[in-house]
């Protein structure tokens, strides 16, 4: 038995800001102080709280230290673990008040969380399958399994209300019982946990952080729709997440919750990882059936349908990482367990990756129809450096915006969509003043031209022209007209493509249009970038008042376009000038302004 | 598009022993060619033509389809990479903190565009998407190290590329 237990994150977050090390240095300072049969060291899965990484939480009492460095282990140790008092200094200062020390779901970024999908990252140790089961683990599909009739199993979901976490949103249970229904020699269950969307990472984060959650879920899916096989999609750019479900999968199979004669049935199931390899496509289901089956990963008309004609042509349940880590909870706790949360259409929670410019950047789960202000404002901690929120994009690149007068919209589904955007797989980004609506549009198009498959002509040569379009704009060479243009053909694609990535692709120019058409017109009219975004639109200029003709800002330009003699006003060449921005940070005078 | 590199192939005959042993593991399982060409990449760092053929033995497939492959998902490189890997983070997190800036700083002080080595095969330029550290956004690693929180202005560069130059 140990008397205290460390827990230090190892999402990729924190792993980035070097939690390895200090797990290493951890262990060390703890055999030197000989307490190494008393204290463990825990690697677990995220906490949510990126920005402050890396991150340590001590227990039994619970204290969350934020931003540990590995010089700061020393002392954890010495002060923390041997002399039992907390390092006040590197405690997460909401928790610390005055001479008490507060718990960490009360603070303001926890407070109106309810982690359902999350529920074991940051808890347990991914590692380790035995503290996965401690927590209920695999109690759900021994339920299933020995007092359930697959039936009873969809129909609980069913009842649950669980929608599809991946974006689209279909019932969880329908798509089961589609897939029960039809009939074959071999069946498959599959996890799309491709995350596409380029600012996300809560799939990646639940596969790192509660892994068998997911095989948990997979292996019921098996048992309601009558498959013995398994196949993940992941990105081998995800190697965190892969090496984790792997180790997982194997101790499942070493306590025989893989295999044959699962919990004494005569159910077996057993799966496999399959690698992407970086597509955005991929994560719509027929193109990640393609890749799957290793070919070039172009989607396919539908019908049929997966769960008609899915993996080598056999009916296939697809489903995404967050869906199937809402399932374990279901099946133990009934459908009530999720359909009391959330709003009519939309039940139980949601995960984002928030980031962006705001103050706590990282996982959050909260319950569908809080509102976008309780996000930002609250959780997220507001706007860094004093700025104003402008607007927020979920949905990605098949997403749109969501302006400063929405934000008190109740978040699911239903309501995303009906303002222009979608709730994607989860990425919430948020922007400030300083951020060009036109060139985060014309970011995604970007985007979508580089992954467009090519299969089909209004995605493929559509997003080009609109991104030209763009272009023109940014440049400074749009007229009025173009926004009209812009408008037809983002019509054109959304109704003429095949499949969800040329049908999406307009989403974030359509709704910065309808939301910021003052900005476009800016662009086009007065020829300026109002966030001084858009290079061709701005201009750095000096201020004669201010300069003190110090000459530090003409050593500093790469290019030579500065011009002036000592204790004079310089001067910029605009026509030599690449608006690197070099002389700005070198004027102490403050004298060099963008315009 | 993809940049397919003109430098000679210079594969040795070890890592040939090791990519057709795997093949003959392998290939004929199905579904196999994207697996075959990861392993590939994982030991020749690349995807040249040579190489893409020895797959498409492999696994039995025309060297058309086995091309169609390489080109379509973007972790497959047609080209050799850089002794230090620069791979810059412009998942939408990072861009909105200024990563675009700061790969154009990159592309400066290298003088090599977004997708090319240097000549001296020391370094190599890439964005990325989302590498799942949005809160150190804007972020860029060079091999397994990661730098976060890079001031936009690009004055932290000359700094850290000064750590890889022999
Ligand atoms: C272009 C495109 C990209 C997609 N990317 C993903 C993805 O990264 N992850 C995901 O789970 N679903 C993605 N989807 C949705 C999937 O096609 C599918 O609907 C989903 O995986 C089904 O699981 P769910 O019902 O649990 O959401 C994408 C769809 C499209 C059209
Ligand atoms: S819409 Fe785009 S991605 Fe989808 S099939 Fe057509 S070309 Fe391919
Ligand atoms: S650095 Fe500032 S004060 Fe000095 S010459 Fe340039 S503009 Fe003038
Ligand atoms: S967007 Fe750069 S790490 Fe997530």
């Amino acid at each position: 038995m140990f008397r205290s237990h460390i827990m230090v994150c190892g999402g990729t977050g924190c792993t980035s800001s070097g939690s390895k090390k200090i797990i290493e240095a951890f262990n060390k300072e703890i055999a030197a102080a000989g307490i190494n049969e008393e204290v463990k060291v825990i690697q677990t899965g995220c906490f949510g709280l990126c920005a402050l990484g890396p991150i340590v939480v001590v227990y039994p009492e619970g204290i969350f230290y934020s931003m540990v460095e590995e010089k700061d282990v020393k002392e954890i140790v010495e002060e923390h673990l041997v002399k039992g008092r907390p390092v006040t200094r590197l405690i997460y200062d909401e928790t610390v008040q005055g001479e008490t020390i507060t718990s960490l779901n009360d603070t303001r970024f926890y407070k109106k969380q309810q982690r359902i999908a999350l529920r074991n990252c940051g808890r347990i140790d991914p590692d380790n399958i035995e503290e996965y089961i401690a927590y209920d683990g695999y109690a759900a599909l021994g339920k299933a399994l020995t007092e359930m009739t697959p039936d009873e199993v969809i129909k609980c979901v069913l009842d649950s209300g669980l929608r599809g976490r991946g974006g689209g949103g279909f019932p969880t249970g329908r798509k089961w019982a589609l897939g029960a229904m039809n009939h074959a020699d071999q069946k498959y269950v599959a996890c799309n946990a491709d995350e596409g969307d380029p600012g996300a990472f809560m799939d990646r984060s639940i596969l790192e952080g509660d892994p068998h959650a997911v095989i948990e879920a997979m292996a019921i899916a098996g048992y309601a729709i009558g498959a013995t096989k398994g196949f993940v999609y992941i990105r081998a750019e995800y190697p965190i997440a892969v090496e984790r479900l792997q180790r997982a999968i194997d101790q499942a199979r070493e306590y025989g919750l893989l295999g044959k004669n699962i919990f004494g049935t005569d159910f077996e199931f057993d799966m496999e990882i399959k690698l992407g390899a970086g597509a955005f496509v991929c994560g719509e289901e027929t193109a990640l059936i393609n890749s799957i089956e290793g070919n070039r990963g172009e989607p396919k008309p539908r019908p049929p349908f997966p769960a008609q004609k899915g993996i080598f042509g056999k009916p296939t349940v697809l489903n995404n990482v967050e869906t199937y880590a809402n399932i374990p909870q279901i099946i133990l706790n009934g459908p009530e367990f999720l359909n009391t949360i959330g709003t009519e259409k939309s039940k139980g929670t949601k995960v984002f990756a928030l980031g962006g410019k705001i103050n706590n950047t990282g996982l959050v789960e909260v319950p569908m129809g809080t509102t976008l202000r309780t996000v930002v404002e609250e959780i997220g901690g507001g706007i860094p450096n004093g700025g104003t929120f402008k607007a927020a994009q979920t949905g990605g690149p098949s997403g749109g915006c969501i302006p400063a007068s929405l934000i008190d919209t109740p978040i699911d589904y239903d309501n995303l969509v009906a303002i222009g955007s979608m709730m994607g797989s989860g990425g919430l980004i948020v922007m400030d003043e300083t951020t060009c609506m036109v060139d985060i549009a014309k970011f995604f198009l970007e985007f979508t031209v580089e992954e467009s498959c090519g299969k089909c002509t209004p995605c493929r040569v559509g997003t080009k022209r609109l991104l030209e379009l763009l272009d023109k704009i940014t440049s400074g060479n749009g007229e009025l007209e173009d926004l009209d243009k812009i408008e037809k053909l983002c019509n054109f694609i959304k109704e003429d493509s095949q499949c969800g990535l040329g049908q999406c692709a307009p989403n974030p120019v359509l709704s910065t249009l309808k939301y910021f058409r003052d900005e476009y017109v800016a662009h086009v009219v007065d020829k300026k970038c109002p966030a001084g975004v858009c290079k061709d639109l701005m201009q750095y200029k000096i201020v004669a008042d201010k300069c003190k003709g110090c000459t530090a800002c003409k050593r500093a330009c790469p290019v030579g376009a500065i011009s002036g003699n000592v204790k004079e006003p310089h001067v910029i060449d605009q026509a030599k000038c690449i608006k690197c921005g070099a002389c700005v940070a070198t004027c102490k005078f403050g004298a060099i302004i963008k315009e | 598009m993809k940049r397919i590199s003109k430098l000679p192939f210079k594969g040795t005959a070890e890592q040939e022993q090791l990519l057709k042993a795997w093949l003959a593991e392998n290939g004929h399982k199905p579904g196999a060619a994207m697996a075959a060409l990861q392993k590939a990449q994982e030991i020749y760092g690349y995807l040249p033509i040579e190489v893409q053929r020895m797959v498409a033995e492999g696994v039995n497939r025309p060297l058309e389809e086995i091309y169609g492959i390489s080109t379509f998902y973007a972790q497959f490189s047609l080209s050799p990479k850089g002794k230090y890997k620069i791979a810059v983070c412009l998942g939408t997190a990072c861009y909105v903190k200024g990563s675009g800036k700061i790969l154009a700083k990159l592309e400066e002080k290298l003088g090599i565009k977004n997708g090319d080595c240097t000549e001296d095969g020391e370094f190599s330029l890439e964005a990325s998407r989302c590498i799942g550290a949005c809160g150190l956004a804007p972020v860029f690693t060079i091999n397994e190290d990661v730098y976060g929180r890079v001031k936009e202005d690009g004055s932290e560069l000359d700094g850290i590329l000064a750590k890889y130059k022999a």
